[in-house]
């Protein structure tokens, strides 16, 4: 007599199954199939193509009623099972019980859903199977806004579908860049850029607090306040495994049902497969795993003999135009060395992990051609030592030459291309060449190549070496850092002609050799873009040097000198009293007047930090920025007020100055000085911006120096009334800010222009007020007291946790 | 091994860092990535400087008093002669896991 096989679920695994028993041996068994939804088997994993338009749903079914008719399987479609009776062996659906001697349970998983207010609002749908796929393609009909609550593969899937069918959709998601399980964060770059490119907009760092609306889904509202009005939101944050039969059914569940090798669970008649299963503490979302069980359960009810061995999986992304591979363990760990290559112009980042001589993970975005060639070295645990040099250029590169550069492109045909932007090949330099040009700026001049976005300089200089051989000397110009070929100046300029606006986005458009810049270049990218974005950029501290980021500076001992802003050197009695309670109360060991006329506290306890800022905030004091690549102090002598010789009230003009210039970021520190006679009691003439006041008015000279070089400051110009000189000041601040190489001071960056550069900028009356408009919208971001800040999130300097105790055990 | 709970992972800055106390010295603790943790001790073997302020990139660190680059996964400096000791740590469910074993056996450096 036949067995009786029952399994509750007809998905991609139990149809899967169904077709190794039958191909195998058609008699063994008597199946019936129940399944919740009303219809038979389709290929889940083609819904994002349904959704986008791309297929229909007839095009996906991969067994339909029929086929299992043909099978002999009996199917009870659109019947959900109530429960499981693994003593009397006994399945309960709603139109009666059914026996079994073996049962398989293949109920797949369930969406996640957020516990937020709103969830549960007409308007939410998840994506999951059919149904919710049919609910967002008639919501989608309507048009309007929607709302994707998840960048993971599903999410991204979802929204672009959405975007497809021509809604205005934004994702939403919890971490720092998407698809952060599958891809690093340069991948995850490239996707947003992708994405963003068609429209859909991106939230990351974005926790969701409720869904809010009338009656049904209006809009979401984020833990930031911000809210995002939505006529469509779908949550797609996850799954997890169905397991409530298997639960009640007391079948031992971790996260998943758990199976042995034979998918076997705790009860020996009963087997499971599919995403609701947990093996070995995995689960299983992906395809090709799910497949492997399947075949291995119809072998272990068949023969009971084969072993499931969960393999490393590969991910693509089923969005049309979004190459993007992942496979491995891309994680950084111990012993793990990276293999970056990054091309700019074509959109392109590979990375290898490798660990020993095994590759053992990669992220592609852009050209995935070779992702399974990897995935095989991956799976295969391939020795890679010798072919490491040339690894990461794929399959068609192995067996070559090593890798030396200049043979390279030696090799290169004529016709390949070097410029992208100017679209300039090999031959046409190589012509310019023969035609007598020798540099790059003649090349540049004869063809064009390099004149664009100057990535290829590189190789147009190779051109030329090859080319020329020893009469042509390859340029020394120095690199930001090991992490990239180009110079600061390159790099500034870049930023601004491409608009890159994130340091995810100057790492990949500039071909930085690191996965996030070293000490030396992200301090100074964080600044670039901080000058040229203030309002799209968002400054990471984590890419400051510990002064800036703790707004105090770190002495020898790893203590900290504080030092509260005195506008022009101008204090009281009530705020020195403050100080000197602040002193006493946190043990300050020193107290000393700075060379800028301000009172420094040293010795300061790190922990102590916000503690003491908040006593000198209560009494009006904020921080005086002494710490900054930013404006320090305006150093005043006393002026007409009080002497003799006095000409102009050059107390007020320096407190005018510091609160119009704190708070500003520049590419190193900038001091200013004014002084109320030529006798210059404020030393004004060996500042960054020094003003002499006279009685026909001001004059205002700039780049002095008083610190490893010394150096008089040249005159920018004489200006008649105070608020010229200001204009003149912040114009030349905001010039330095613009242009200068981060770490220059003013006086390096003003030698490399040259004096009359500078002058005709600030002379001409258009790009005066340009540039003290685009100071202003600047200092509209940054020109707050971080002290007041910083001391709201106190915790942060304390130690993330106390194991004295702990370790002297 | 005797893994104890210190924190949650948010609680550190990514790519910055925190330090905590043993009853020998600090350990600093590093995040170089989503769920990615070092921890090292907190003091440069150069003039001592505060490794938890310094700049974390790569898998590295810079300290902030001489720059001094360390590798986090084996203290090494780059460059230079010299090294950090470093300790087990791990993320799980989002919580930092360190060894106190390890941390209790170091040497009073």
């Amino acid at each position: 007599m036949k067995q009786r096989l029952v399994i509750i679920g007809a998905g991609m695994a139990s149809g899967r199954v169904i077709e190794h028993l039958v191909e195998t041996d058609p008699d063994a068994f008597d199946i019936t199939l129940f399944n919740a939804e009303a219809r038979g088997n389709y290929n889940r994993i083609m819904l994002s193509p349904v959704l986008s338009g791309e297929k229909t749903y007839e095009e996906i079914v991969t067994h339909d009623s029929d086929w299992y008719a043909a099978q002999g399987v009996t199917c009870r479609f659109g019947e959900s099972v109530s429960g499981i009776d693994p003593t009397m062996k006994v399945v309960s659906g709603q139109s009666g019980h059914l026996p079994y001697d073996k049962l398989i349970i293949a109920t797949g998983s369930a969406p996640f859903i957020i516990p937020v207010p709103g969830k549960d609002l007409p308007g939410v749908v998840t994506y999951r199977d059919l149904d919710d796929t049919n609910a967002m393609i008639s919501a989608a009909g309507k048009g309007g806004k929607a709302v994707v609550i998840g960048g993971g593969l599903l999410g991204l899937e979802a929204a672009a579908g959405l975007a497809e069918r021509g809604m205005e959709v934004t994702v939403v998601h919890l971490m720092g860049h998407l698809m952060e399980r599958q891809l690093d964060e340069a991948a995850g770059y490239l996707l947003r850029k992708d994405l963003e490119g068609r429209g859909i907009s991106i939230r990351t760092q974005a926790s969701t607090k409720a869904i809010i609306g009338a009656g049904r889904a209006e809009a979401v509202l984020l833990e930031d306040g911000e809210t995002l009005p939505a006529d469509l939101v779908v949550m797609a944050v996850g799954i997890r495994p169905e397991t409530r039969l298997a639960t009640d059914a007391g079948l031992t569940v971790a996260r998943g049902i758990e199976v042995n090798a034979q998918m076997q669970t705790s009860d020996p008649d009963i087997f499971a497969v599919g995403e609701c299963v947990e093996f070995d503490g995995q689960l299983f979302g992906l395809v090709a795993p799910l497949y492997d069980q399947a075949k291995v359960l119809a072998r272990s009810l068949l023969e009971g003999v084969d072993a499931f061995i969960a393999k490393d999986t590969a991910t693509k992304l089923k969005v049309t135009g979004c190459d993007l591979f992942s496979a491995g363990d891309f994680a950084e760990g111990e012993g793990r060395e990276d293999i970056v290559l990054r091309d700019p112009a074509r959109g392109i980042y590979k990375r290898l992990v490798i660990e020993g001589d095994r590759l053992i993970g990669a992220v592609m975005y852009g050209d995935t051609a070779d992702g399974n060639w990897f995935f095989q070295l991956i799976k295969d645990g391939t020795d890679i030592d010798e072919m490491r040099e040339t690894l990461i250029f794929g399959p068609a590169f192995q067996g070559g030459d090593t890798a030396d550069p200049l043979s390279a492109v030696a090799a290169l045909p004529r016709e390949a291309e070097i410029c992208g932007c100017n679209g300039i090949c090999k031959g046409t330099i190589t012509d310019a060449i023969a035609g007598g040009a020798t540099d790059l700026a003649a090349i540049k001049a004869a063809t064009k190549a390099s004149a664009s976005c100057g990535t290829c300089t590189g190789l147009v200089e190779q051109v030329l070496q090859v080319t020329l051989g020893d009469d042509f000397v390859m340029p020394t110009a120095q690199p930001i850092c090991p992490c990239c070929d180009l110079t600061h100046e390159d790099i500034r300029l870049l930023i601004k002609s491409q608009e890159l606006k994130s340091k995810e986005a100057v790492w990949q458009e500039l071909g930085w050799k690191t996965r996030n810049g070293c000490h030396i270049c992200r301090p100074a990218v964080n600044f670039y873009l901080l000058a040229d974005w203030p309002l799209e950029y968002q400054d990471d501290p984590q890419s400051r040097f510990v002064n800036e980021r703790k707004h105090a500076n770190i002495q020898k001992d790893g203590t900290f000198s504080v030092v509260p802003r005195m506008w022009g050197g101008i204090t009281n009695p009530a705020e020195l009293r403050a100080i000197a309670d602040a002193a006493d109360k946190y043990d300050v060991p020193t107290v000393k007047v700075t060379g800028g006329q301000r009172i420094d506290l040293l010795g300061v306890k790190g922990e102590d930090l916000p503690y003491i800022w908040a006593d000198l905030n209560k009494a009006g004091l904020v921080s005086g920025h002494a710490y900054s690549k930013g404006l320090r102090t305006v150093k005043t002598c006393v002026g007409t007020d009080h002497c003799r010789f006095g000409t102009q009230d050059s107390t007020g003009l320096g407190i005018k100055l510091e609160q119009a210039l704190w708070g500003s970021w520049t590419p190193h520190k900038v001091k200013l000085g004014v002084s109320g006679c030529p006798r210059n009691c404020a030393e004004a003439t060996c500042k960054d911006v020094g003003i002499i006041c006279v009685d026909s008015g001001y004059q205002v000279s700039v780049a002095g120096a008083a610190g490893m070089d010394v150096k008089e400051t040249e005159r920018l110009c004489d200006v008649g009334t105070e608020q010229e000189a200001i204009d003149v000041t912040i114009a030349f601040v905001q010039l330095y800010r613009e242009h200068a190489k981060y770490l220059d001071r003013a006086y390096k960056w003003v030698a490399k222009v040259g004096l009359d550069w500078v002058q005709a900028r600030i002379a001409d009356p258009e790009e005066r007020a340009r540039l003290i408009a685009a100071f202003e919208l600047s200092q509209s971001i940054y020109r707050k007291d971080p002290w007041a800040e910083h001391a709201k999130t106190a915790e942060r300097y304390q130690p993330l946790a106390n194991l004295t105790l702990e370790a002297a055990e | 091994m005797n893994w104890i709970d210190i924190g949650g992972i948010d609680e550190i800055p990514l790519r910055g860092a925190r330090k905590i106390k043993t009853a020998l010295g600090c350990v600093a603790l590093f995040r170089t990535g989503e769920a990615e943790v070092f921890a090292t001790t907190d003091s440069c073997p150069h003039k001592g400087g505060p490794l938890s302020e310094g700049i974390v990139h790569g898998q590295s660190v810079t300290c902030p008093l001489h720059n001094w680059v360390f590798d986090l996964n084996t203290g090494q400096a780059q460059g230079e002669e010299g090294a950090i000791s470093t300790y087990p740590a791990r993320v799980e469910a989002g919580r930092i896991l360190i060894d106190a074993t390890k941390l209790a056996s170091r040497s009073a450096a």
